[in-house]
């Protein structure tokens, strides 16, 4: 496998991201746009897959920038790929909350049921593997980030059937996967308990 | 324990609609107008009686930060930032509120920019909170709809638009400084202070940064009045809080508590208690990853505030309580967070760039013994060497933590130590 990815020659943001960008830009005061190289490379992602030369040095033309400057915040934060990876990104967190509930066995699971190590894509393009640092959702650990989305409160058989769903082409249900409702203590609130007439749910 | 009328996130996980008229069915947005109209110096005052110390972890009073900003507006615009990059390992309260009470934050956000005279404010969301932030945004357009921002914001008068930016998954950001110059488009690393943010901010105008829960706690205590809010919780330490319960417990939770309410209760009537009951408890990591561990004698009888954390020699933080049970590798435990501090520091200066890796590889190495008795001593040292000479506290919280595990378990890393070099013996 090359270092480097195969970089594209051009990049153009879509009308409709082009659009997007504009309104990110006018979030900023004027004389400001360098505020939008953040919401610009994720933009640029999300057309993407990831973010290659060609629209760093589009986004350096579009904010006035040097295209050094959009490169040092393209490698300084973790979320932009700087090379492709697959359609569904598998971000396990492994940091201590997420550890103390079993997150050895879940990042075992994830390599296992995928067929491929920490870092990288399977063969077919559809899933990559990388371990996250806290993920901030600790008290539903462990959890997995799969593009957008949290996984949470997995154990070896749900973090296989979230996987094995997404790769028949399902959506399967984000968030808890024990079916709690979001932070709440398992089996019910300890505060604020409605009375039994008038549960009412979201 | 705090009492149902007492709290202030009565929808902390989303049971109820998070939307405007939900929202406004429990309370928020219920005269906001008549709140600005007392004026500045009265919401100020309030939120000084209220006693109100920040919630990101540094515990600064909130109402005497709003006070530092320029009583008058110069040539240079004030700002407010709310601090949402929250990714303190074992802390996801803020989560909570941008997901299922958007509207708190959005009005007291309102109501913070003007006590500190800003027309535009700045919520930084960690990059990874995707659908908080389009929970968020969508209660931001609905208040603007409404009126309740904008260019007459409530019908006050003050005109104030509130914008979110997503970060990109970078610890460090969560420091003010560093956020600032996240917020301006470049890497995040954190600034010299002084000039603090007060006077030179965001594009070197003046700055408030807030935490989330800071700033949506803001609402109801101007409502209800900074006394009562005041009267919760113990002297200097009052009111109530979001804690995070993780780890080892039988049901992990988030749940607002008053302050100052002892550790086992916390983790007994709310989070179902230690893993095979209070006994199997070894260590509690009480307020996220940045503070010392305390052992279960502690435990037994600490309170959970401030102060009462800081005389046992570790911190509330943001009240992020990890719980560990006898079955914990303590040592991989706090090895784990070692690598986390040495991937997420920004590498500006020395001690922490050169500092949390070393600490990371000997810390890998006292977990399976593969070190010399002599090194405890080094490593303790070599965390003095970092602590306090930084930029900012990211190397004080590589550090901390550190310090404890050799504090509250040396026998632990010798014991480690001696049955390596038995094993050598051996063979």
């Amino acid at each position: 496998m090359s270092d480097s990815p195969a970089e594209p020659a051009a990049f153009a943001f879509t009308p409709e991201s082009a659009e997007q960008a504009r309104a990110f830009i006018a979030r900023y005061p004027a004389g400001r746009q360098q505020s939008a190289v953040m919401p610009l490379l994720d933009l640029a992602q999300r057309q993407e897959g990831w973010v290659s030369r060609a629209a760093i040095e589009m986004i350096a033309n579009m904010l006035e920038m040097a295209p050094i400057q959009v490169e040092e915040v393209a490698t300084f934060y973790t979320m932009y790929n700087r090379r492709p990876v697959g359609r569904f990104h598998v971000q396990i967190c492994t940091n201590l909350p997420c550890m103390l509930r079993g997150s050895d066995a879940v990042i075992d699971t994830v390599c296992e049921t995928l067929g491929i190590g920490v870092g990288e894509t399977t063969p077919d393009g559809l899933f990559t593997v990388s371990e996250a640092e806290c993920l901030g959702a600790c008290v539903n650990a462990p959890v997995i980030q799969i593009n957008d989305d949290y996984y949470e409160d997995l154990d070896p058989t749900s973090t296989r059937a979230v996987l094995e769903a997404l790769g028949r082409g399902e959506t399967p249900r984000t968030g808890s996967q024990t079916g709690r409702q979001t932070s709440c203590p398992a089996g019910g609130p300890t505060t604020l308990i409605p009375p039994a007439s008038a549960t009412e749910s979201a | 324990m705090l009492r149902d009328r007492d709290r202030i996130f009565t929808n902390l996980y989303g049971f109820h609609d998070w939307r405007l008229s939900g929202a406004r069915a429990r309370g928020d947005w219920d005269g906001t107008r008549d709140l600005l109209a007392k004026g500045r110096d009265w919401v100020i005052e309030e939120m000084k009686t209220s006693g109100l110390r920040g919630r990101g972890g540094a515990g600064f009073p909130t109402g005497v930060k709003w006070s530092f900003m320029p009583k008058v507006e110069g040539s240079r615009p004030h700002y407010l930032v709310i601090n949402a990059d929250e990714g303190e390992p074992g802390t996801c309260k803020d989560r909570d509120i941008l997901r299922h009470e958007p509207h708190k934050l959005v009005e007291g956000a309102l109501i913070a920019g003007f006590a500190i005279g800003a027309r535009v404010g700045y919520v930084y969301i960690r990059g990874e909170f995707v659908r908080e932030a389009q929970n968020l945004q969508a209660a931001i357009d609905e208040a603007r709809a409404a009126g309740l921002l904008g260019s007459n914001a409530c019908g006050s008068g003050w005109p104030f638009e509130l914008y979110i930016h997503r970060g990109a998954g970078a610890y460090i950001c969560g420091e003010e400084s560093a956020l600032i110059e996240s917020l301006e488009g470049k890497k995040g690393q954190p600034r010299l202070k002084p000039p603090f943010p007060a006077g030179v901010g965001l594009y070197g105008c003046p700055t408030t940064v807030n935490n989330v829960e800071s700033i949506a706690v803001a609402p109801t205590i101007l409502r209800r009045g900074g006394a009562w809010f005041a009267a919760l919780g113990r002297q200097k330490n009052s009111g109530t809080k979001v804690f995070c319960i993780s780890g080892h417990v039988n049901t992990p939770c988030n749940v607002e508590e008053e302050m100052g309410i002892s550790l086992r209760e916390l983790i007994e009537t709310h989070a179902g208690g230690v893993r095979g009951g209070w006994d199997n408890l070894l260590a509690v990591i009480p307020g996220g990853s940045s503070v010392p561990v305390l052992t279960k004698d502690i435990c037994d009888t600490v309170l959970m505030d401030f102060d009462s954390l800081r005389d046992v020699r570790s911190g509330l933080g943001t009240a992020a309580v990890i719980v560990m049970d006898k079955s914990t590798d303590i040592v991989r435990a706090i090895s784990r967070l070692s690598r986390f501090y040495a991937h997420e520091s920004c590498g500006q200066c020395t001690p922490c760039r050169e500092g949390t890796g070393w600490l990371a590889r000997i810390m890998a190495r006292m977990v399976t013994g593969d070190a010399e008795p002599h090194e405890i001593e080094r490593l303790d040292q070599l965390t003095r060497q970092i602590e306090g000479h930084t930029i900012c506290a990211l190397g004080d919280a590589a550090a901390w933590p550190i310090q404890g595990l050799i504090r509250a378990f040396r026998p632990e890393l010798e014991r480690r130590i001696a049955e390596r070099q038995a094993r050598d013996r051996a063979a």
